[in-house]
């Protein structure tokens, strides 16, 4: 049922867990977006519009927000009354924030010698550690249920996300 | 009094284009562009003024257009939204603009100083009494399509223009969205495809995912200034550095684009072009263009469009290959070398079974039909996404994003702020759109003030800001300090939209010589929705009554024959407040009735899960 109290995992029907069946959530969405959507009620009273809207956005938040997994895992956390702290705790590995600055230092370097190669070849890397680390915060969540070591796992692949919108930039300026 | 409940409701398709506008229907079941009494399809999207007041549009506009090329408005789609100094070198253009550029552009013309709202307005005008006469009755509504890379404020105009025109939008469409409905339907396609529209002036790229009755568009981008306009002004500019011609009057100018424009055309099936024209001075020209030379002075033009469709894919984080159909829309696409481009960015031979200037209009026109409640069981969903960031200033002039861009709609986000100052009572919000870190290089959508904040220490304050993007892709922004509760909203009608008030004062204004007839129109309009909203309740009492108690279903019972009381009367504001009165006494019907079928779409999952699983 859609009521504001339900958790997005129960919108959608699905077990609260970091690993979950995409297909089935997909699906799910599609399913209720078929019954909420503005366009089911674009012929009937202000009032169904309304509320067809306030609907919709609610489901596609929802969608948004266990489609990506580093939301996914955030929200599952803050379910359990854990803060990520992605703003206040700056503590971190020091061979993980050194391998960052490598990163972005290689990422600026392909910017400059408009070598896209380069680019892609950091990207698919950059990927490829993402899953890794995707795969682990599944072990410590799901498993483990280490909330704060998974914590840190979401600070880190905040990072990797940051990372990845300057890949994308680098690309776009080399575009230009 | 009431119509039956399954009636067919007209609704129509219209697309505003940049050269041309069309509008179609579902007729038997059937798409149909709706053609004017000579059996012409396409409406020039031209606009004459003459002093009297009066208007002419299309092809009678068109033909004459170097005749009078200041009072003559072509292209009027790339003012919408767009304030003088987005224009470029105005020097280029016949017209005589008004006012300081402050807000969306004006131009002089005989009939007075016109909006490109009111520009567009007459062009739908002439669309939707030809629909009316077609379809033989009011229509209910129209899906007006947009280039889907349209800014908010290049919407809204859109939305403005429409309603000048006396049209009840149902829906602001995405082009490409439309295109992918026409073809995708047709086809029954599954799988990702690539929409290309090229227009006369806009450019859209959209990556869409078909599956199972769903258009989910997964990334759109492109530039809503280029187009067609720009290859005629590039065979323009070779004309007249041919010639050695500079500095020309408005009437030659318009004389050598229109020429520039038919070579174009003539190049698109043919190796060369010959270009003659006589000047007003007595000068004349007579040049041969061939499509080798033509595909040189347009390839950095092509290039321009590779670029959005690289980010689109990048976007929908797909690659070519993924890429199992590529669609090509508008007129601009039949050039042979923008196929060429295509066909080799993809890798595949480009779709052009349907024709690309009117398979926009015949897509709107099938969306339109579902969304006026006549296409029964067989239905299909749209799931659409915004093409730009929305965002808030923040200090140092740097932009906070708060929805990032394909985000799918509707969408609505939060996002909290504090005061900097002690005993700060008032905030101010920028609200601008684009993918730019600073200010200065976004749109400026809207500027507003949350007063009111109860005086607290510097941080202290919470002020919450909700963005709200509907399904139109239209924003609302709305601010609260949440201590307080203090609250202030706005529709972002901005720097450069147009009031209520504004537009109220534009409908008065064209309908100044015909008072009574503007009356019996908004009598017309209110009775169309009180029978529509007394049918709909109807109908939604008898499939779902029983989810109200008596003195519930009493409550609506009576507002609904207060409205059908109401009818009888000829002043259409008592028909308006009993149709505000029923609206509001069937909200919490309405949310049981969505409760209901929710459950009903997860029971029917539940179920299948259980045969997967066994």
């Amino acid at each position: 049922m859609l009521d504001a109290a339900a958790n997005h995992f129960q919108l959608f029907g699905l077990a609260q867990s970091f690993r979950l069946d995409t297909l089935q959530l997909e699906q799910s969405f599609r399913a209720l977006q078929a019954e909420v959507h503005p366009d089911k009620s674009a012929h009937l009273s202000e009032t169904e519009q309304r509320l067809a809207m306030q609907r919709s956005t609610l489901v596609n938040e929802a969608y948004q927000t266990l489609k990506s997994p580093i939301r996914r895992a955030r929200y599952l956390l803050a379910l359990n009354g854990v803060d990520t702290q992605e703003e206040t705790n700056t503590a971190m590995p020091v061979d993980f924030l050194m391998s960052q600055m490598e990163w972005r230092e290689a990422v600026v370097d392909a910017q400059r010698l408009r070598d896209v190669v380069a680019l892609d070849n950091l990207e698919s890397r950059m990927k490829q550690d993402t899953r890794e680390l995707e795969e682990l915060l599944a072990d410590k969540i799901d498993a483990d249920h280490d909330h704060e070591g998974a914590a840190l796992l979401v600070r880190k692949l905040r990072f990797m996300e940051k990372l990845a919108e300057e890949i994308g930039s680098a690309y776009d300026e080399i575009d230009n | 009094m009431s119509t039956a409940p399954h009636q067919h409701r007209l609704a129509v398709g219209i697309d505003l284009g940049t050269t041309n506008s069309l509008v179609a229907s579902v007729r038997n079941g059937i798409s149909v562009v709706l053609n004017d009494e000579h059996g012409r399809a396409m409406l020039p999207s031209v606009v004459r003024y003459f002093a009297d007041g009066s208007a002419i549009v299309g092809d009678a506009a068109q033909a004459l257009q170097s005749e009078d090329p200041a009072n003559t408005i072509v292209s009027v789609k790339r003012f919408m939204g767009r304030g003088l100094s987005d224009v470029g070198d105005i020097s280029q253009l016949p017209y005589l603009f008004a006012g300081e550029g402050q807000g969306m552009v004006q131009l002089r013309t005989v009939a007075g100083v016109r909006s490109p709202v009111e520009i567009s307005a007459e062009i739908l005008k002439v669309l939707r009494i030809r629909a009316e006469a077609s379809l033989g009755g009011d229509l209910v509504g129209a899906v007006i399509t947009v280039p889907a890379y349209f800014d908010d404020a290049q919407r809204q105009a859109t939305k403005d223009a429409a309603k000048l025109a006396g049209i009840n939008v149902l829906r602001l469409l995405n082009e490409p969205t439309a295109a992918a409905i026409a073809y995708g339907l047709d086809n029954a396609s599954e799988g990702v495809y690539a929409v290309y529209d090229l227009g006369g002036g806009t450019f859209d790229i959209s990556i869409l995912r078909l599956s199972r009755g769903v258009f989910e568009v997964l990334a759109a981008n492109g530039d809503s200034a280029l187009g067609g306009d720009d290859f005629d002004q590039r065979i323009y500019c070779w004309i007249l550095e041919k010639n050695q011609l500079s500095a020309l009057n408005p009437k030659d100018t318009r004389l050598l684009l229109t020429m520039a424009r038919a070579a174009k055309e003539q190049l698109t099936e043919h190796d060369e072009a010959r270009i003659t024209a006589v000047l007003s001075s007595g000068e004349v020209v007579d040049n041969v263009l061939t499509l080798a030379e033509f595909e040189s002075m347009s390839k950095n033009l092509i290039q321009r469009t590779l670029q959005p469709l690289r980010r689109a894919l990048r976007d929908a984080k797909l690659s070519v290959d993924d890429v199992k159909g590529v669609v090509m829309v508008g007129g601009a696409t039949r050039m042979p070398q923008v196929q060429r481009a295509v066909g080799e960015f993809f890798g595949q031979t480009p779709l052009t079974n349907l024709d690309p200037d009117k398979v926009v209009a015949l897509g709107a026109a099938i969306q339109a039909n579902l969304l006026a409640g006549n296409q029964g069981g067989d239905d299909w969903l749209l799931l659409d996404v915004i093409p730009l960031s929305l965002g808030l200033e923040t200090v140092g002039g740097l932009v906070e994003k708060i929805i990032p861009r394909n985000s799918t709609i509707p969408t609505a986000r939060a996002q909290e702020f504090t005061t900097y100052k002690d005993g700060q009572t008032a905030m101010s919000l920028h609200v601008v759109q684009g993918e730019r870190e600073l200010v200065a290089d976004c749109r400026s959508l809207a500027k507003f003030e949350l007063r009111g904040i109860p005086p607290m220490v510097a941080g202290a304050a919470r002020i919450r800001v909700t963005f709200q993007v509907d399904a139109d892709g239209l924003l609302s922004v709305m601010a609260r300090e949440m201590s307080s509760g203090v609250e202030a909203a706005i529709e972002v009608k901005p720097s450069y939209g147009l009031s209520d008030a504004e537009i109220a004062r534009m409908l008065q204004d064209s309908t100044q010589h015909a008072k009574d007839d503007m009356q019996a129109r908004a009598l017309r309009e209110q009775q169309t929705e009180a029978n529509q909203l007394i049918d709909a309740v109807r109908h939604a009492l008898d499939l779902d009554g029983e989810l109200l108690d008596q003195s519930q279903r009493a409550q609506i019972d009576a507002q609904i024959d207060a409205l059908a009381d109401a009818l009888s009367s000829q002043d259409h504001m008592v028909i308006k407040r009993a149709i505000t009165a029923l609206n509001e006494a069937t909200v919490s019907f309405a949310q049981l009735r969505m409760d209901k079928s929710v459950k009903r779409a997860l029971a029917g999952k539940n179920i299948s899960d259980l045969e997967i699983k066994q």
